[in-house]
């Protein structure tokens, strides 16, 4: 065969990228460069350097051999696996009278399901103190009237107790989401076939509404594994994420061994999402089956409702528990070795509005921004993942959904690592600058922005915006007047949930704020609890920012209702037509 | 303006969607892309539009190759199938989107916007969002706001699909007349033959990504290329065969030809109401039998065998007249003028 007739048709490279999709991809991946890769890059590579620059294992043999260090891996596994057994203790009952019973109490089980995750758990853990804690409430009625003492707060104890309370709805929602999406058919064929009763639960239910349980179990365990707050505010220092923080602000940023606990922090939750990702794979069964109603929902016996009331009312007093005590302690004069408060007073909120209004303000400026920031960086990547052939545009997405494997504490580190030494023209570090916090709180809130813009975007059907390229718009005139305002109402719902969640981070904002001043709501209530004297108007932050929390959650849920209804209407009036 | 497609070939990574299409559209012309779906109609008429870029081949649209000029520089109007009316804005503000990029001023604005929605009869929704239009309506404003551009090309994606059956004849009328009112250059996409034979001048046939035919509705039906077209343009007996010396053999079927045919084999097609059934014997007449009745309403649907072939043949359908029964012989005349030779 002749050379000039086997030649094959030469592809024709097509680059159908503009140069400002070009600039704002590049703007994009430098800012994920600055604030997030290299950061912990740096973080990862200082654990495997010895002094002079060359590669060793020697920080990690030195954690191992070191017994503090020892026990804290084993604390912090001990704790996010107890709490994951517990948190499911909590969660799996109420997931299936929620998914599977006609049951007079479902809304209360579905407020059940919000009301931990408006209270940032470390708000929580002091609260709990006065409730369960040794001299707390409960034990001091159990010893009274039984001369018994539990002791639910202890140690480790404490921090699990707290956690399992606050992180059972990731499992409860994933969960009663997976069996409410098991198509009624699946469980009729099974009885059809002869199955019942515990073989059709054991047979069928449960394998297939195991994913969302795993995919609930896993966030949690990573979660409680990475968390630095509650241990803290809960004088808990044998675990692994105290310990970095411990060592990086009392022994200093050239102690290697912050960095080596982070790195395990990293391969911890690393390993936790992509072992549950593998068990997962090939079982995401939800997805397949589209358009059942879900389970049957069944009658309840008396029995059956007498036992469920039994369980969910306690459990309602357990959750409501923290907010009703911190609730008290705002208002409390003195509380201490009694079940309840002396007298109350509303003195602690006039003095957190009078000595130190900045934590209000600083919070609504800092996570007002990040927010800001996280809508705009969650737009534009959404639209150059989905919108344009931009080579290289899915490492965009994978580098900001990174973030999500990053502990705070983590960022915070790899950010005091790389610009500590960064002066700003006032002298002071760039990485304690308050702009650097927005900057990281940004980061660490962009993944549920950028999930949020991409669930936006791809709501908005592509001919919407070809039309308007057709009558004469350009791109960037299309995603302005065509594509945003279609993508609002997601938008705006990602916006609030970045703000709440980000008013309510402790774990970075720990690591980088070195002055009260420049502090957000979440360290303020962090410094308050220090001292017995500032358990009050810690408390009343931490009401202000349960609140706050609160009413955000529920506007981006209104939000997000109020599109979903109008979608509906619409397809229903293109339907009609 | 002319609209030339020269040897466009197109495709997805590996998936080839058109091959080697070439065409050109008259000024003032209404023309049809038909075809199956999947054979590539759709994307022709997003090419044309601006949306993907031809790997090979030329798109020339009034005489300047527009090949890799972007959608918002063409000046070629598309409805879309879905109308994609924005929903965030009134039916006055989708129409005047167009001509706020052209900064045409606003006095000027509102008058074209008005014109344009009384072209379609709609002047009074002018404050309406779309999602509290019927379809027809929301259709309406979608070629309002193409029209309001003062296109040079007028495109329209399966304009009809989205309508109640009830309301397709009206509207396909509507959309000729307009059409013919303007004098705008326009290609019509769809599937469906009676569509794109009642609206279009010509129209070109489209399969597996491939033009197989262009020419007026009639002659496509008439003269067929090959059996796809036959096919796909209504009902066809397509009858495998020979000819030699301007006589069709099939089996022991004969058929003297009209128009003068190359010897060899060859496929012979047969519309259903070419087909005559004579109750009684005829001159030239073949026998064959009933194997089954279908009353349609309008006409009847016999399905025939002569001589091992099977054939479908239609009559009109008169009141008194008896319809035939299976395993009833008749007498089947085929006047040569209206057969061809594929």
């Amino acid at each position: 065969m002749s050379a000039a007739i086997a030649r094959p048709r030469r592809a024709r490279l097509r680059v159908e990228a503009s140069l400002s999709q070009v600039v704002a991809a590049l703007l994009v991946a430098a800012f994920l460069l600055a604030f997030l890769l290299v950061p912990v890059g740096r973080v990862i590579l200082t654990a495997f350097l010895d002094p002079a620059g060359g590669f060793t294992l020697v920080h990690f043999a030195d954690f191992f051999r070191t017994s503090l260090f020892l026990e804290s891996f084993w604390n912090s596994l001990y704790v996010a696996g107890l709490s994951v057994v517990f948190a499911s203790v909590l969660a799996v009952p109420l997931a299936v009278i929620l998914a599977r019973y006609r049951f007079p109490g479902r809304a209360l089980i579905a407020t059940l399901g919000v009301l931990p995750l408006v209270m940032p758990p470390f708000v929580g853990a002091v609260a709990m103190q006065l409730i369960f804690g040794r001299n707390g409430t409960v034990n001091l009625l159990l010893m009274d009237w039984f001369d018994l003492r539990l002791d639910l707060m202890e140690g480790l104890n404490g921090v699990i107790f707290v956690q399992s309370l606050h992180y059972f709805p990731f499992i409860l929602m994933n969960l009663a989401a997976s069996l409410s999406n098991i198509d009624v058919a699946m469980e009729e064929a099974g009885q059809n076939l002869g199955a019942r009763g515990l073989t059709l639960l054991r047979t069928i239910v449960l394998p297939l509404s195991l994913p969302g349980y795993l995919a609930g179990a896993s966030l949690v365990f990573v979660k409680v594994f990475d968390d630095l707050a509650t241990p803290l505010l809960l004088n808990v220092t044998n675990m692994l994420a105290p310990q970095a923080y411990l060592r990086v602000t009392s022994v200093g940023l050239a102690d290697p061994m912050g960095y080596v606990i982070s790195v395990i922090l990293i391969a911890v939750s690393l390993a936790a999402m992509v072992g549950s990702g593998l068990l997962l794979r090939g079982r995401d069964y939800a997805t397949a089956q589209r358009g059942g109603g879900g389970l049957s929902q069944r009658r309840m016996t008396g029995q059956g409702k007498l036992l469920a009331w039994l369980f969910v009312v306690p459990v309602l007093f357990l959750v409501l528990a923290p907010h009703l005590g911190i609730l008290l302690l705002s208002l409390a004069t003195i509380w201490s070795f009694s079940p309840l408060p002396d007298a109350f007073t509303l003195a602690h909120y006039g003095t957190v509005l009078r000595e130190t209004p900045q934590f209000l303000t600083n919070t609504l400026l800092f996570c007002g921004i990040a927010a800001l920031i996280d809508v705009v960086l969650g737009v534009v990547i959404a639209w150059l993942v989905h919108r344009t052939k931009l080579p290289g545009r899915a490492l965009l997405d994978l580098a900001a959904m990174s973030a999500l494997a990053v502990p705070g504490l983590v960022l915070g580190i790899g950010i005091l690592r790389t610009y500590f030494d960064t002066r700003l023209p006032g002298g002071d570090s760039l990485a304690t600058w308050w702009g650097m916090l927005i900057i990281v709180l940004a980061i660490r809130r962009l993944p549920y922005a950028l999930r949020g813009a991409t669930a936006a975007l791809r709501q908005v059907h592509r001919s919407l915006e070809e039309a308007a390229e057709n009558v004469g718009a350009g791109k960037a005139a299309t995603l302005a007047r065509i594509t945003v305002p279609l993508m609002a109402g997601g938008l705006a719902a990602a916006f609030v949930t970045s703000f709440a969640t980000a008013a309510v981070e402790l774990s970075a904002t720990l690591v980088l704020v070195t002055r009260d001043v420049d502090a957000p709501l979440s360290y303020g209530i962090y410094i308050y609890m220090q001292s017995a004297a500032g358990r009050g108007p810690g408390a009343a932050l931490g009401v202000i920012a349960v609140l706050a929390v609160a009413l955000c959650t529920w506007a981006a849920h209104a939000v997000a209702e109020r599109e979903r209804s109008r979608r509906a209407r619409t397809s229903e009036a293109q339907e009609a037509a | 303006m002319s609209v030339e497609v020269e040897a466009v070939s197109f495709g997805y990574g590996a998936t080839r969607v058109l091959e080697d299409v070439s065409l050109s559209v008259r000024q003032g012309e209404f023309f049809a892309f038909l075809g199956p779906s999947g054979s590539g109609k759709t994307t022709l008429l997003r090419l044309i539009a601006g949306f993907g870029t031809p790997d090979q081949g030329r798109i020339v649209i009034g005489g300047r190759d527009m090949t890799r000029t972007p959608p918002w520089s063409r000046n070629v109007g598309l409805v879309f199938q879905n109308y994609a009316l924005w929903p965030h804005m009134t039916v006055g503000q989708n129409v005047a989107f167009g001509l706020e990029r052209r900064g045409v001023g606003r006095a000027e604005r509102d008058r074209k916007v008005r014109a344009a929605l009384d072209l379609v009869g709609l002047v009074h929704l002018i404050d309406r969002r779309p999602a509290q239009l019927s379809g027809g309506q929301q259709q309406r404003v979608a070629i309002a706001r193409t029209l309001a551009i003062e296109p040079e090309v007028l495109l329209l994606d399966e304009p009809l699909s989205n309508l109640d059956a009830a309301l397709r004849a009206g509207v396909r009328q509507e959309l000729v007349a307009l059409q013919r009112r303007l004098g705008l250059t326009t290609i019509l996409v769809t599937h469906d033959q009676e569509e794109a034979n009642a609206a279009a001048d010509r129209m070109a046939v489209l399969d597996g990504g491939k033009v197989l035919q262009v020419g007026p509705p009639a002659e496509l039906y008439d003269r067929p290329v090959n059996r796809f077209v036959a096919g796909f343009l209504g009902t066809a007996n397509l009858i495998e065969g020979e000819v030699s010396g301007g006589i069709f053999r099939a089996g022991r079927a004969v058929l003297p030809l009209a128009e003068p045919a190359a010897d060899g084999p060859a496929t012979l097609a047969l519309r259903p109401q070419s087909l005559r059934l004579a109750r009684v014997a005829e001159p030239g007449a073949l026998p064959a039998r009933v194997l089954r009745a279908e009353f349609l309403g309008g006409h009847l649907r016999y399905t025939l065998d002569l001589d091992g072939l099977t054939l479908i043949a239609e009559e009109s359908h008169q009141r008194g007249r008896a319809p035939l029964a299976p395993g009833e012989a008749i007498q089947l005349v085929v006047d040569p003028r209206q057969v061809s030779v594929i």
